[in-house]
């Protein structure tokens, strides 16, 4: 037996570690404890709690919060798998209640109406590990120096349209790639062309990838997108509106679920694809009212 | 001793976690999505991600009976946290629907450490030597067999077990770098071929 058997909680490898134990899934947005049941009947890894998905808060528009914690204690009581829950970007009060109710990782996002235009939250200050959204790799460094386990590419929330998710996802891993052809002068240069911490930089350089997960988020409406964002270099998916805005969401989450795991498969895809209704309908960027990626600093 | 063939199944999880633990030994690896990537393996590994996950996507890849039938002819299995729970002969606190493959004896409890609020890091003993075991969202082993042997407890519980060429971990090895259980189980895979099992 070993002499010291003393249990640490809430440090960063318990954070970054249960990001890695969601690769390769779906995690999906639910607004009831019903949703999270049919989430987790098709498979999800995860749901994420939230009080009206993207496309309804779009369409409503308002001050959109952190859900009512009445409806995030009934989605823990209904489903056996981990529970995300958005707070406001810099609403660190949102993100203690988060926590303080026994979520399993908060999303610190932009879907959200921000809090604080100058300050995220010191995710360092928290046990419960936190995703932030990022469009470039600069975004996604200065999230991970605040202590975000993982990332999500932002994409365009509510949109059922997958062009922002890829423009943000090519051009996080582009830099990733060049960061990683550059010597070790240049890299004072990518540092502060980044406005990023110059060791993160570095440790970036060296290793090839992030040191969280990248997880791609916004606009995933069909098994095909998923497997596009799987295929251009994310490890696992966020999809919102894209399966409770759609004709039939339970075999459309279960679809899209298998499309996540065989991703480099096209007749799988194929197969899975096949008579799922009518996706969520979605909307051009031209007709976007409100950038939400273009929130978060 | 050639390198075993070595897989890991990766529905949904940390597979890539495992397959650099592996090739830092040595060892390359394939991974494990549909019925033919099993053949001609020795070793499987069953990664940590959410077993409900896992077991619908075993079923709707075709990978489950294949892969119980490789363990009938002698695959060695290594599963870690949720590839446990799926290794195991009974779950408590699952989902009615989810599988058991029965390969090592074991009840198993998921979640049975709690959430992720209650998730841990803590040394424990394995072989005399101290390692640094981490916890997530991890099953409790609430009883096994008596072919089970323990080779690490926390506390009271038993949480690395083995019985024959397979070996069960609630923690996560393939996260920490430290690559010395993934060595016992690829040990534990050629000592099992040189007694031709």
């Amino acid at each position: 037996m070993a002499e010291n058997q003393s249990a640490v909680t809430g440090r960063f490898p318990v954070k970054r570690g249960l990001a890695e134990m969601l690769s390769g899934g779906v995690i999906m947005d639910v607004v009831t404890p019903e949703q999270a049941k049919v989430a987790e009947d098709a498979g999800a890894v995860a749901v994420m709690a939230l009080e009206r998905v993207p496309a309804d808060i779009r369409r409503d528009g308002g001050v959109a919060r952190m859900s009512d914690p009445e409806m995030i204690d009934g989605i823990i009581a209904a489903v056996s798998i981990p529970v995300m829950a958005k707070a406001r970007i810099g609403h660190f009060v949102e993100a203690q209640i988060l926590q303080s109710l026994g979520v399993d990782f908060i999303d610190e996002s932009e879907v959200l109406t921000p809090a604080d235009e100058a300050h995220h939250i010191d995710k360092f200050a928290f046990d419960a590990p936190f995703v932030c959204g990022a469009t470039n790799l600069g975004e996604a460094l200065r999230r991970i120096s605040e202590g975000a386990a993982m990332i999500r590419s932002k994409g365009e929330a509510g949109t059922g349209n997958i062009v922002e998710a890829v423009r943000h996802l090519r051009s996080i891993l582009g830099d990733i790639r060049r960061v990683g052809q550059a010597d070790s002068a240049e890299l004072f240069d990518w540092a502060k062309r980044l406005q990023a911490p110059l060791p993160l930089v570095q440790e970036l350089a060296e290793s090839g990838s992030l040191p969280v997960p990248l997880f791609c988020a916004g606009g995933i409406a069909t098994p095909a997108d998923a497997a596009m964002a799987m295929q251009l270099g994310a490890e696992a998916v966020f999809v919102g509106s894209g399966i409770f805005k759609s004709d039939d969401p339970a075999p459309r989450a279960r679809a899209i679920v298998e499309a996540t795991t065989h991703f480099r498969d096209p007749a799988i895809l194929a197969k899975v694809s096949r008579g799922l209704g009518a996706p969520m309908t979605g909307i051009g960027m031209d007709d976007v009212n409100e950038r939400y990626a273009e929130r978060g600093w | 001793m050639s390198v075993p063939r070595l897989g890991v199944l990766a529905l949904q999880g940390a597979a890539p976690a495992h397959m650099r633990a592996l090739s830092s030994i040595g060892c390359p690896s394939a991974p494990v999505r549909v019925p033919d990537d099993l053949d001609g393996l020795d070793g499987l590994i069953i990664p940590g991600g959410e077993s409900t996950t896992m077991s619908m996507l075993l079923e709707s890849s075709g990978v489950l009976e294949p892969l119980q039938q490789a363990v009938d002819n002698g695959l060695g299995v290594f599963g870690t946290c949720a590839g446990m729970i799926l290794a195991s002969t009974t779950i408590e606190d699952g989902r009615d629907d989810q599988h058991a493959l029965g390969i090592m004896d074991l009840t198993v409890q998921r979640n049975g450490y709690g959430r992720q609020r209650d998730s841990f890091e803590v040394d424990i003993d394995v072989d005399g030597h101290t390692f640094h075991a981490v916890f997530i969202r991890a099953p409790r082993i609430v009883s096994m067999g008596a072919d089970v042997a323990v080779v690490a407890h926390y506390g009271s519980d038993p949480v690395l077990v083995r019985e024959g060429r397979h070996l069960m971990a609630s923690f996560h090895p393939e996260l920490t770098g430290d690559t010395r259980i993934h060595e016992i189980f690829v040990a534990g895979l050629q000592d099992s071929r040189m007694q031709g099992g």
